[in-house]
């Protein structure tokens, strides 16, 4: 193959072309296919795909048969939600067979909701001791060994061979219950129905232990999930010999004999706990069971002494029989009644027992009485579930008459409807001043009355007088720890009902209170959710900032951490509710401030995840920013910004982004034809560009920033910035590295380079050459650097560029370009097609067409396919741009032709194509010469 | 295994009355065919009695046991000498639970010194190469329901200080009050022992309250007789320092097989009583004793 010239390319006709070659428009009738109409879902035939939940429509546009693909993967079930049907059978059956027979809805708050808040509430740093065998599960092989071992288990389980466990602590405890219930477990699967009654015995017994009172609460949790357990086991055991079909005396007898076993359960807790749990298996034995047994429990319960395992037993009747049989009301009543009754003897047998006992126990009064509170909260909440009016008005009275009893008012609010609560706020408070001091701390009254306030209104006219009322005794908390507790609840009904004034008087009074001995270093987690609760009630920032408090208040989170995490919650709830641009001056500083903390938490050891969030919330907050017409001010925030954000990129790249669309504005501002002023601005937003884009790591982010800030440029008639922009871009080539990370994957970085290459092309095209350089300056030095790029063997993206550039220069050598810059003059207007231009254009070409026909040869060896490709497409590109009326161009054509179908690598139908395509070109004007060409190419059959 | 001999009885519970007729079947079963010299089914019932080493000596105890009184006893040929075919053959059985002449058929009942007991026992009498074979199996009798109306008999007690007996220095006694009720001591054997106890005061602390079921066992022999009270079960009703003035329940389930309705024959005596045992702190342990009359109705 010689060199070839590219003489003559084909002179264009940009407008008659474009004319030509657009479709008709046709207007499209309703009702008609088209592809990009939306499709309409209309309510679709059968009510069974609707219920299935899914998207699909079955009929879709009226129109079509065309079924969206993404709803079409959805019809049916959803792969997800059947394998979610399917995974776990049995707990769905149990949860029906819950439902079925309950009359809960699901407005009852479910034991297991105050499960976790006990286990995690009531914690304890002393030993603990457990009565139990040590049995290490040896596994064992056999068959006569295992029998031995079993034997000497349930040996172990008689109570000579028990000894205590001293010395535990809480976390050994729980572990220990841990694998007692696993143990448990065991025992129901391996059918030792006489260990799985010895192990639960064994653990109700450590409910009567309260040698360590502050965990027995949690103990208490930890030891009816194995009673749960034990329930489970013994229903399923049961229940297997009562299928309804199946009622045999064999099933009866062994249910009879554990009613018996149970009932000779020597100590009163276990009997009492063990007999509890399985009541819901009680309607095996007889009909009326459940019913007789209720009340009989409760009354038993009156036997144990100690009132705080008592009220905790109720509340676990209470749960059982609210889960069994919620209709029997009468007797969670009689157990509140009960309580009452032991209640009024136990502030007078605390006073008479503790001076004795609290050496022991080191317990005061202040923080046992509050050890009742989860049992009673638990008890009063199952009463008053579905309750009548008429039923908590008597017992409120009932508690009143007990002398306004701090512990039991307190349960009445936490339990009791907020909104029954809230009307009578008043009442409350009242109730709440006259106990007495001693016993129950008040601060916890008001606690939990203002999160009844949270909930539920009080009525309008009461409003201001509970806040007073209500803080005038919170502000009296000595106890910074008790008085942030109370404070941080109230603030919600603070902020719900009253104005920025309250706020800032309620901010302001906690600061008093935490600032001292740094009270606040210990109460973050409230503190901050005391800023929650604010900004989540006031979403206009120019007021939030105008509460004098508030950012007095963000000072006394130091803790870096804390600081930071308030700032994100601040920066999100204003990106979600500012609806407008603003350039409120607070808002601006305040959020400066509240922004440029977050930013400097960054350091080398922050996670890119927490890098993006943080660049994502300031790139919100900048968005946000608008001085209106005031454009230089605007840039002079931007700068300020670029200086605080310095080490997020992403922020950088929308500072950039947003000071070249702040030049287009001024652009469209005056309408084109800036003055002397604004092209000074316009001048300087570029220079803020050009000096910020080198500060930058991403290779890619550079270029393309380099590309778009010069085409800016070149918009506003900055020629000179422009080229520095595209040259600093042509000098940043020989830098791309072969791969590039891409979310934390290394992948080549050609195809990005070839994408970005291809549109500096296009944006080359326009630009006018600089009159003290030569002819394509820019062009040459792009061809340079790509001549020297170290490009990968494997590819023929060098080739695919060249053929680019191949594009690019014959549409340079037009008279008339294919676009222009509004008053910016291109090559086209400044050559006006000068001769030398188009000489030194076809040089180039020349050149360029050379290197590629160098390289097709170089594939002639062993990449015959990639040489046929690449032949057929350097054909195509002759095609289109080349004139081929000239001779040795039309040859060159021919040849490129035989090359590609050299080895029959050629894909036949694309060939076929190919030449249809020139034949009907042929057929229009000035293309006759096409005919001609086309009986040179001869079709090759495949042998 | 070779070759197993098992008895089932048609019911479920084993629970048989006087006159009724006790059915099943005896299953033999094998791989092989079995040759035997004939199979029969004995029904035994008997009390044992037993006398404590406390009341006669330990001597007299260990050789001078009473002889046990047989109440029934007899025994039918199932199956005349021959082969059972390989695998498992059931073989039917009535008995007629009659007894002879003046006798009775207790109640069963598992005591310490007074055991009363019916055994079904299978033989299979085998060549001399094999042994010969035998299944035992325990059945339950209960008496007859008895005739006529069970009258309450409701009791109320008081126990204070000063009530008491047995009591060395009464001065050093904390004061208390206990009052309580027992719904009746005439007890249905079937239905729990119900009633109710409340502390009125007390100086001292409560350390638990239970339910303490004493059997009282007379056995009669030639030398003379004796009598033993032993507990059976102990139930507590309250643990701790219960509310004062709040009833506290007393209720217990008769255990089955320890109890039986009370009996008294001319041999030995089988009866019930019931403590009401209150500790107190310091130790004091304060009963007080309530017979029982049991009944089955």
């Amino acid at each position: 193959l010689a060199a070839y010239q590219w003489e003559h390319p084909r002179s264009r006709n940009y407008k008659a072309e474009f004319a030509s070659c657009r479709l008709e428009a046709v207007p499209l009738e309703f009702g008609d296919y088209h592809p990009l109409k939306p499709i309409t879902v209309t309510e679709s035939k059968t009510k069974k795909v609707s219920r299935k939940g899914s998207t699909s429509s079955t009929s879709s546009s009226s129109s079509s048969s065309v079924v969206d693909p993404l709803s079409s993967v959805l019809d049916g079930t959803d792969p997800l939600s059947m394998f979610a049907a399917t995974a776990d059978p049995d707990s769905s059956r149990k949860r029906r067979d819950r439902d079925e027979n309950s009359i809960i809805g699901s407005d009852f708050e479910p034991w297991a909701n105050k499960r976790g808040e006990i286990l995690a509430r009531y914690t304890t740093t002393e030993k603990l001791s457990i009565v139990s065998t040590s049995k290490a599960g040896t596994a064992t092989s056999a068959m006569s060994e295992k029998v031995r071992t079993r034997l000497e288990e349930l040996d172990d389980f008689e109570e000579g061979s028990q000894k205590e466990l001293l010395n535990l602590t809480q976390q050994d405890y729980v572990n220990r219950i841990e694998e007692l219930n696993q143990s448990l477990k065991d025992a129901w699967a391996s059918d030792q129905k006489v260990k799985a009654l010895k192990i639960v015995i064994q653990c109700s017994k450590l409910l009567s232990d309260t040698s360590v009172i502050r965990f027995y609460p949690s103990k208490f949790v930890l030891i009816t999930d194995i009673l749960d357990t034990f329930a489970d086991g013994y229903c399923f055991c049961i229940s297997d010999h009562f299928s309804p079909e199946n009622v045999n005396d064999t099933a009866k007898e062994t249910c009879l004999n554990w009613f018996f076993k149970i009932a000779s359960i020597r100590e009163l807790i276990p009997r009492f706990y063990v007999e509890a749990s399985i009541l819901k298996c009680n309607k095996f034995l007889s009909k009326t069971g459940i019913s007789e047994c209720l009340p009989r429990l409760t009354c038993m319960i009156r036997g144990i002494g100690d009132p705080l395992v008592s009220v905790y037993a109720r509340a676990y009747l209470c749960r059982v029989g609210m889960e069994v049989a919620p209709h029997l009301k009468e007797s969670l009543n009689k157990n509140f009644f009960d309580f009452l009754l032991t209640f009024k003897q136990l502030r007078a047998r605390c006073l008479l027992l503790f001076p004795s006992f609290s050496q022991c126990l080191f317990v005061e009064l202040p923080s046992y009485l509050p050890l009742y509170s989860p049992a009673m909260d638990w008890i009063f909440q199952c009463i008053s579930y579905h309750a009548p009016e008429a039923l908590l008005t008597e017992m409120m009275e009932r508690c009143k008459k007990l002398g306004n009893n701090a512990l039991l008012l307190n349960s009445v609010m936490s339990a009791f409807r907020a909104e029954f609560i809230a009307t009578r706020s008043m009442d409350f408070i009242g109730m709440i001043k006259e106990c007495d001091e001693s016993g129950f701390p008040k601060h916890l009254l008001f606690r939990s009355l203002g999160l009844n306030l949270a909930l539920a209104d009080p009525p309008e006219g009461d409003r201001l007088q509970i806040l007073n009322e209500a803080w005038k005794v919170i502000t009296k908390l000595k106890n910074p720890q008790d008085y942030i507790n109370c404070a941080e609840v109230w603030v919600e009904y603070t902020c719900k009902h009253f104005t920025k004034r309250e706020v800032n008087t309620v901010l302001a009074d906690v600061i008093k209170h935490m600032t001292p001995d740094r009270a606040f270093e210990d109460s973050y987690p409230q503190l901050q959710s005391i800023i929650k609760k604010v900004i989540a009630h006031f979403h206009d920032f120019s007021v939030l900032f105008s509460v004098e408090k508030f950012l007095p208040f963000l000072d006394m989170f130091q803790k870096e951490s804390v600081r930071v995490e308030v700032c994100k919650c601040i920066m999100e709830v204003f990106i979600k509710h500012q609806q407008e641009p603003t350039k409120d001056p607070v808002i601006l500083n305040a959020l400066l401030h509240v922004c440029k903390t977050t930013h400097d938490s960054v350091n080398a050891l922050t996670l890119e995840d927490e890098k993006r969030t943080l660049a994502y919330l300031i790139n919100g907050f900048i968005k946000m920013v608008s001085f209106g017409r005031d454009f230089e001010q605007q840039l002079s925030f931007y700068v300020e910004a670029r200086s605080m954000f310095c080490n997020l990129e992403p922020v950088l790249v929308q500072l950039i982004h947003s000071v070249n669309r702040l030049a287009m504005e001024t652009r469209k501002v005056m309408k084109g034809n800036h003055s002397r002023k604004t092209a000074a601005f316009v001048r300087a937003c570029v220079a803020y560009c050009f000096i910020t884009i080198p500060s930058l790591v991403g290779i890619f982010t550079r270029l393309n920033l380099y590309l778009h800030s010069g085409q800016v440029a070149l918009a506003n008639q900055c020629l000179s910035q422009a080229d520095a922009f595209f040259k600093a871009a042509i000098s940043l080539i020989p830098e791309v590295p072969k791969m590039i990370n891409i979310d934390g994957k290394m992948r080549p970085s050609e195809s990005f380079l070839l994408e970005f290459l291809c549109n500096f092309f296009s944006t080359l095209l326009i630009v006018p050459d600089h009159p003290e350089h030569g002819v394509l300056f820019l062009v040459r030095e792009l061809l340079n650097v790509i001549q020297d790029y170290t490009w990968e063997d494997s590819s023929d993206d060098k080739i695919r560029i060249y053929t680019c550039v191949l594009h690019l220069l014959s549409a340079m050598s037009q008279e008339t370009y294919l676009y222009h810059i509004d008053k910016v003059d291109s090559n086209d207007s400044l050559y006006g097609g000068d001769s030398k231009f188009l000489a030194e254009n076809n040089k180039l070409c020349e050149t360029v067409m050379a290197q590629i026909l160098e390289h097709l040869k170089t594939l002639a060896k062993d990449e015959v396919g990639r040489q046929s490709s690449l032949g057929l497409s350097f054909f195509n590109s002759i095609l289109a741009h080349g004139d081929l009326r000239n001779n040795r161009l039309n040859q060159l054509s021919v040849n490129l032709w035989h090359l590609a179908q050299r080895h029959g690598c050629a894909d036949t139908r694309t060939m076929v194509k190919t030449l249809e395509y020139i034949k009907k070109r042929s057929k229009q004007p000035d293309m006759g010469h096409l005919t001609e060409l086309a009986l040179r190419l001869p079709l090759q059959t495949r042998t | 295994m070779g070759t197993s001999l098992d008895i089932k009885i048609k019911r479920a519970n084993k629970v048989y009355h006087a006159g009724e007729v006790l059915s099943g079947v005896v299953v033999v079963s094998g791989k092989d065919s079995i040759q035997h010299q004939g199979v029969s089914l004995t029904v035994e019932g008997s009390v044992n009695l037993q006398l404590s080493a406390k009341s006669v000596g330990v001597f007299e105890a260990f050789y001078n046991s009473v002889k046990p009184i047989q109440i029934i006893s007899s025994t039918i040929e199932m199956v005349k000498p021959g082969k059972f075919p390989s695998g498992k053959t059931e073989i039917p059985f009535e008995f007629p639970l009659h007894v002879k002449g003046n006798k009775v058929l207790y109640e069963t009942y598992h005591g310490v010194f007074v055991n009363i007991q019916y055994t079904l026992r299978c033989d299979m009498r085998r060549s001399l190469l094999a042994k010969d074979l035998t299944k035992t199996c325990e059945f339950i009798v209960h008496s007859a329901p008895q005739k006529g109306k069970l009258t309450p008999s409701p009791v109320d007690f008081t126990i204070t200080p000063e009530t008491l007996q047995n009591v060395k220095e009464r001065a050093l006694l904390p004061k208390f009050l206990i009052r309580g009720h027992l719904n009746s001591t005439n007890c249905v054997i079937t239905q729990p022992l119900t009633g109710e106890l409340v502390v009125e005061s007390s100086e001292a602390a409560i350390k638990s309250i239970e339910l303490q079921l004493v059997r009282v066992e007379t056995c009669g022999c030639a030398e003379g007789y004796a009598r033993d009270a032993t507990e059976i079960q102990n139930i507590q009703i309250a643990d701790g320092d219960v509310c004062r003035s709040l009833s506290v329940p007393i209720y217990m389930v008769f255990p089955r097989l320890f109890t039986c309705p009370t009996l008294e024959t001319t041999n030995f005596k089988v009866e019930f009583e019931v403590n009401v045992v209150v500790l107190l702190h310091a130790d004091h342990l304060i009963t007080e004793n309530f017979p029982l009359k049991l009944c089955r109705v």
